[in-house]
């Protein structure tokens, strides 16, 4: 083929070699869209997978209601379930109680945190245009675990009102720590991997020492358990401090699903995306906001659990692809199974003691994101 | 509805006293914060015409090209698309007639080459309210995607993952992404800059078809004087942020212009095809210099 300047060109020649780009018969071309269709995410597809993951997280919801310092059958388990369900109250003998009021509140926060740490990670991931982001490494937890501190040693925490303004000091903290570690990673331009981390460390390094200050100058009990909560644990609240943290939950979730086109396109980048059609400052401030919603109403719970958040979105994004109408309420299901699961671990490996799950998941979490960054060599991210 | 309404206006941009200057704290810290990297451009872009941005490194192109999709907002001065004030419009609206193809398009997720493409029609769903984006795509959509990555030799990579092929491939990909979105201008950093010699020829062939084809309006900034001025209409060249000439090649590249901004001499000659300028670097001295010591 020749250069040739366009427009000196004959128009015999226009045609020759525009004939060159003109591909294939109609078979050809049928077979192309088939392909293609393939590669993008499919309403079908979505429903699929979902479905899939949510029955396999109630299979492991309902073996992990199993396991506990009292044995108790699975089929025992379901058929208490099935009674409070239909009568509302499941009669007064052990079992029931220990299912529906320990074991039962318990598997659904964790479920709940688990989920939403995962959701929160996948936003932040987007965002960032990192896939090492996670709440907990860049300081968003323990902001969060700050503004919690706060409530609590101010008194605010053990009022009437603590179901809800507790996770709005924490919402607070997070967001704090949210706009530093952002405003430390935009002033680069282009977010550099290593400079977000080490912003993140150092917040957590400030942040922890604040916290420890905190529980230093409380009284001793209640300090003991601040410590407990702080190393992430799923010790079920009441219920209706579940209400209102399913509420949280809700409310952030829908927000965030409702951003996962525009966070498809925010991981070109804030030009890119602009240049698409995203008002990329609108969609920004909502994932930090909803970002720290969620945390906060997730840590003023369960306190510092970690890894969660990094290592899960990272899995499920290298089985079931990068588009977040799917990654995003994927994460939040295998989050939460994956915490459930943690959590048992948690309860029975030393049973009837029980440590604290934030090890647990630090201590799974950890060295499987390594074995990621090793197997994947190329690397996502480094 | 001001956008389209507007279309049937022969200018594609006017542009009055634009002014921009960066203002990241780290530009000021190193004092460049008041240097305007634009001071005051005033043109216009006729609708079909291909126009070239060509300049030194720092000169403000693709600063120009940002400004013109309004990823970037100007400190002064207005910029008119198709007649519509741009500060004005929304940014769907903008990109319903508008797709920047970046210099830098890098992606760190594993999205495939089929689910980049169909980006580009994320402006036509959020006008249709299609669940606020988060609809899924139609067989309008895919067969949109499937002409544009057809064009751009990527649709048997479909289902490649956008990080692991090559930079060729993915400025291909980019390419059939801007032509997703159906646009009525198409704004081009460096095209052909990662491509290979073929695939340089192919981009061209297809920017010139939808040129003559659809009257597809392109401003493409390029640092390949000879490629500007075999495929544009008109060049603008840039000087330090303001036009030192804007007019048809042969008014461009010419060596007294040249070597007033490049402050390097070059040889200018005819392309022998086209008849149009051709700019080729001085060669060394055909004497050898190790010859002569001996």
């Amino acid at each position: 083929m020749r250069i040739t300047g366009w427009k000196n060109e004959s128009s015999k020649e226009t045609e020759g070699s525009a004939a060159v780009f003109s591909v294939g018969n109609p078979v050809e071309q049928s077979t192309l869209t088939a392909s293609i269709e393939h590669s993008v995410l499919s309403a079908r597809r979505w429903v699929v997978t979902m479905l899939t993951l949510a029955v396999a997280s109630l299979l492991v919801m309902m073996a992990s209601l199993r396991f506990g310092a009292e044995e108790i059958g699975l089929a025992d388990s379901a058929r208490i379930l099935l009674q409070a369900l239909r009568y509302g109250d499941a009669g007064t003998d052990s079992s029931g109680v220990i299912i529906l009021q320990v074991r039962l509140p318990r598997v659904l926060l964790g479920f709940m945190v688990g989920g939403s740490l995962a959701a929160v990670g996948v936003g932040l991931q987007a965002l960032l245009r990192n896939p090492l982001a996670d709440p907990y490494v860049l300081g968003i937890s323990s902001g969060a675990a700050l503004g919690a501190a706060v409530a609590i040693l101010l008194g605010i925490g053990t009022t009437v009102l603590a179901i809800t303004t507790l996770p709005l000091c924490a919402f607070v903290g997070g967001l704090m720590a949210i706009v530093i570690v952002y405003r430390v990673a935009a002033s680069y331009g282009r977010l550099p991997i290593h400079t977000l981390l080490l912003a993140g460390v150092i917040l957590n390094a400030i942040f922890s020492a604040l916290i420890m200050f905190i529980t230093s100058i409380m009284d001793p009990n209640r300090s003991f358990g601040m410590m407990f909560w702080l190393m992430g644990t799923l010790a079920a609240p009441s219920y209706p401090a579940m209400v209102a943290l399913v509420l949280y939950l809700v409310v952030g979730g829908s927000i965030l699903l409702w951003q996962t086109q525009s966070l498809n396109l925010l991981t070109l980048g804030e030009e890119s995306a602009r240049s698409l059609g995203v008002e990329v400052e609108t969609v920004k401030k909502t994932v930090f906001f909803t970002s720290a919603l969620l945390t906060g109403a997730v840590v003023s719970v369960s306190g510092m659990i970690g890894f969660v958040g990094m290592v899960i979105p990272h899995a499920v994004r290298m089985v079931i692809g990068a588009d977040h109408r799917l990654l995003l309420p994927a994460s939040a299901l295998v989050g939460g199974t994956f915490l459930v699961a943690a959590d048992t671990v948690a309860r029975t490996v030393l049973a009837p003691a029980e440590i604290p799950v934030g090890i647990v998941t630090a201590l799974g979490g950890g060295p499987l994101f390594i074995y990621l960054l090793l197997y994947r060599k190329s690397g996502l991210a480094l | 509805m001001r956008e389209t309404e507007g279309l049937g206006n022969r200018l594609a941009y006017r542009v009055e006293r634009l002014r921009f200057r960066y203002r990241h704290d780290r530009d000021r810290q190193f004092g460049k914060g008041n240097e305007w990297a634009l001071k005051g451009l005033r043109f216009e872009v006729q609708s079909g015409e291909v126009l070239g941005v060509i300049g030194p490194n720092g000169s403000g192109k693709t600063s120009l090209l940002k400004l013109l999709s309004r990823v970037l907002r100007p400190q002064e001065g207005e910029i008119y698309l198709f007649g519509s004030q741009l500060a004005e419009m929304s940014q769907d609206a903008i990109a319903r007639l508008v797709a920047l193809v970046p210099q830098d398009s890098r992606q760190i997720f594993p999205f495939t080459i089929a689910e980049t493409v169909m980006m580009g029609r994320f402006p036509h769903h959020r006008s249709r309210g299609r669940l606020f984006g988060f609809g899924w795509e139609g067989p309008e959509d895919i067969r949109l995607a499937t002409q544009a990555m057809k064009e751009t030799d990527v649709a048997h990579l479909a289902h490649r993952s956008i990080d692991n092929v090559s930079g060729g491939e993915r400025q291909r990909a980019i390419i059939a992404r801007a032509l997703t979105q159906q646009p009525q201008v198409l704004l081009l950093d460096e095209p052909t800059a990662f491509l290979d010699l073929n695939h340089q020829l192919e981009i061209c062939m297809i920017l010139r078809r939808l040129n003559e084809k659809q009257g597809l309006t392109v401003v493409l900034v390029s640092h390949d004087l000879n490629l500007a001025s075999q495929y544009c209409d008109r060049l603008m060249l840039l000087k330090e942020g303001e036009i030192f000439r804007l007019g048809p090649p042969e008014e461009v590249i010419r060596p007294d212009v040249l070597a007033a901004v490049y402050r390097c001499e070059v040889l200018v000659d005819r392309h022998p095809m086209s008849g149009l300028p051709r700019v080729t670097l001085p060669a060394r001295s055909p004497v050898r210099s190790h010859i002569t010591e001996q």
